[in-house]
């Protein structure tokens, strides 16, 4: 038999080359290979930190040094080799600027290139903008605006140097440093990150927004993320990500900690699309991160949307502690893997207070000879009296090479609770396609359609600017591919 | 006198090595209806599926001349800009992608092949609107997925409401008919009976006669073990009503 339209799709999905892949040739401060206890001593001196930040990392690196990789999850991949990373990577200008021009052009060059001119989206979008890139905050908008309101939104080191006492209050206070093996290096060597802390009963005018960008070869990236929601406030927090294309693995280890006090709410949206490999599972970003929040205070709220095209390796298990009665955690996630990529991804939600309620829709899309799994644990503690869950899973194949995956974990201790999960598997049928076909749609934008159709629940839940780049993103992940 | 719209000689088609088509010879002129029966696994289906360009079956000899183009060598989905549309046998269910957004992409793709300017977003929502009308289907049914959870009658319906849509030249109606009540069917065939006009055609395919009472038929013709092997005016369908198709096979085995 002749090759099905369903071989062409994936044949020719397969042959779909990363669109960022570029580099940035801006001249940076780079430390050694290897990690020691001298090396983060360097890290917190040449961040001109106070000495319970030290503290902390040297107590972080002992814990790492006793801990292994773990080997739970659904994937297959070569460890790192931590000794042979360098942990410290910063442009050697990395002043503060008061305007763009002032800005290394070259740097202004690439995210025009990621489609995402910093003044343009200043102006269009109303967006603050905290550019991470090789580690060092670079360019911090809008927070004169911010600040009138009292909010607090910058690099972590900036935080750590002004605002020590939140720092010292909150940060690890959700992830310990020991937490995990990623998290424990992270907290031992992280370089930068961002800082928010909105202030009692302020909503946050604006979506809060981060790219991150891996531009060093072998520099691995420790961001650090603590945010504060204080009690009756709201903020939506963006991060989304590109990288450029690279041989070696890079390893990315971020921590995420948000905590909501009473009465308050924060919606943390990424878009994710670091380089993934080539089509031969060459290269590509690990992605081992830890973002978990907790709703400490009484009816609050934790919103979690991703939507994860990239990286070669996914680890990641955005999580919440439902603490305060009436709390409420979600989680919405689009994870697409293509070509050799694995996805092991997945949300805890972890209910502690009465009347705690969570909400899990997980779509994952396999594509190639890729692996998407979703692990998610609902965890119903003693006291959580009529606590509630509902779970959705669903995932959509295209081609028979690729895998999809559901490991979910329900541990309830309490009898008054009531926890759902369904899950769908479902594959992109060459009916389905003929029939786009028929109306006249090209192979490509019915695969777009259907895939988007897929999704729509999720991408419902991200701002609408995002929303936007999401839908480009995944057609993107899919198009010059087909037909 | 009118033009022809499509014609088809010597059409053979096998699916897995197996021959389907042996041979079908068609013309259909602007304005006119033709209706094709049979009995069951005569080839009806895979001549529509042919016409539409479905890859699973090979096409071993013949051509298809639609408006003096080569159709043959056009993609499934250049055939639909060109204006041929296939009202489906068992629509396909596509979840999460609405109807509205669905005809929304497929209308942009024909006007974009036709040179003609996109309408803005209220010119679209008017023509669905008119069209919903025109075919008698409720408007709620827009805002579903396509065809997903939809009754028989529904997608049927639906296709019909497509077919409004884009307004094809050339519309092929495989077993439409099939699984509706009545009251559908009724639907079905007003909707076909009110796009119809001088300078489109329609081939409607059938099992039954039931469908040509609401549809009428300006020729008929009778496929049997892949080859048309009988041609007449509508009054052939009342005589296959009454007599069935054993008459046609001994005729041809």
């Amino acid at each position: 038999m002749s090759e099905t339209s369903d071989d062409r799709i994936i044949n020719e999905l397969s042959n779909k080359e990363y669109e960022a892949g570029f580099v940035t040739d801006i001249e940076t401060d780079v430390f050694e290979i290897g990690l020691n206890e001298d090396i983060i001593r360097r890290i917190s001196e040449k961040k001109n930190e106070p000495e319970f930040m030290l503290e902390f990392r040297l107590k972080a690196f002992e814990k790492w040094k006793t801990m292994t990789e773990p080997n739970w999850a659904n994937l297959k991949y070569e460890k790192p080799d931590f000794q042979s990373i360098s942990y410290y990577a910063a442009p050697k200008n990395a002043a503060k600027y008061n305007s763009l021009d002032e800005v290394d052009p070259d740097l202004i060059k690439t995210f025009e290139k990621l489609g995402i001119p910093l003044e343009e989206q200043k102006i269009l979008s109303g967006v603050a903008v905290d550019v991470v890139m090789d580690s060092v905050s670079v360019h911090t908008t809008f927070k004169k605006t911010l600040e009138e309101k009292g909010i607090i939104f910058c690099s972590i080191s900036e935080a750590i140097q002004k605002h020590s006492d939140l720092v010292q209050k909150y940060m690890a206070s959700v992830v310990p440093v020991g937490d995990n093996f990623y998290a424990a290096l992270n907290s031992a060597v992280f370089t930068d990150g961002s800082f928010a802390y909105i202030p009692k009963g302020v909503r946050c005018p604006v979506e809060l927004s981060t790219y991150f960008r891996i531009n060093q070869a072998n520099t691995g990236q420790f961001e650090r993320t603590l945010i504060i929601a204080d009690e009756g406030s709201y903020v939506s927090y963006l991060e989304g990500c590109t990288a450029p294309s690279r041989d070696e693995n890079q390893l990315h280890a971020a921590v995420v900690e948000i905590i909501t006090l009473k009465d308050a709410e924060v919606k943390y949206s990424t878009v994710q699309n670091w380089y993934p490999g080539d089509k031969n599972g060459k290269g590509g970003v690990y992605n081992f991160v830890t973002k978990r929040g907790i709703c400490k205070g009484d009816n609050s709220k934790i919103s979690w949307t991703q939507v994860e095209t990239g990286s070669a390796v996914t680890w990641k298990y955005p999580s919440t502690i439902l603490k305060g009665d009436n709390s409420v955690g979600e989680f919405y996630s689009v994870a697409v893997t293509n070509n050799y990529q694995q996805a092991d991804t997945g949300t805890k939600m972890i209910h502690l207070g009465r009347n705690t309620r969570s909400t899990i829709i997980s779509k994952g899309i396999s594509l190639g000879h890729s692996n998407n799994s979703y692990r998610g644990l609902v965890k119903i503690a003693p006291k959580a009296n009529n606590a509630r869950n509902y779970s959705q899973c669903d995932s959509l194949l295209m081609g028979d090479k690729c895998g999809a995956h559901t490991f979910p974990y329900i541990e309830s201790e309490n009898a008054t609770a009531i926890v759902e999960h369904e899950a769908t598997t479902s594959k992109v049928s060459e009916d389905q396609i003929f029939y786009c076909n028929q109306r006249g749609l090209s192979t490509e934008d019915a695969v777009s359609l259907i895939v988007n159709g897929f999704a729509k629940e999720v991408l419902n839940k991200l701002p609408m600017e995002f929303a936007m780049e999401a839908q480009k993103l995944l057609s993107l992940t899919l198009e010059n591919s087909v037909g | 006198m009118a033009k022809t719209l499509i014609s088809i000689k010597n059409l053979k088609a096998s699916i897995e090595g197996k021959k389907i088509l042996k041979g079908i010879n068609l013309e259909i002129k602007e304005g006119e209806v033709h209706a094709i029966m049979g009995p069951n696994g005569s080839g009806k289906s895979t001549l529509a599926s042919v016409l539409a360009g479905r890859e699973i079956y090979e096409v071993t000899n013949g051509s298809v001349t639609f408006q003096g183009k080569d159709m043959l060598s056009m993609s499934p989905e250049e055939r639909s800009r060109e204006g041929m549309f296939l009202a489906f046998q068992y629509p396909v269910e596509i979840p999460g992608v609405s109807i509205t957004n669905f005809m929304k992409a497929a209308v942009e793709q024909h006007r974009e092949h036709k040179g003609l300017e996109q309408l803005t977003p209220s010119e679209f929502l008017k023509m669905m609107q008119e069209k919903k009308d025109l075919v008698e289907i409720e408007a709620k049914l827009a805002n579903r997925a396509v065809n997903t959870g939809f009754s028989g009658g529904e997608k049927k319906k639906n296709e019909v409401f497509q077919m409004a849509m884009l307004e094809p030249k050339f519309a092929v109606l495989d077993e439409t008919d099939s699984g509706l009540d009545i009251d559908a069917l009724r639907i079905v065939a007003n909707g076909v009976n009110k796009l119809k006009n001088k300078e489109n055609a329609f081939l409607v395919i059938t099992h039954y006669q039931r469908l040509l009472d609401y549809i009428v038929p300006d020729v008929v013709h009778v496929l049997y073990n892949g080859k048309i092997v009988k041609t007449g005016g509508k009054e052939l369908a009342l005589e296959l009503e009454e007599k069935g198709y054993d008459w046609i096979k001994k005729e041809n085995d």
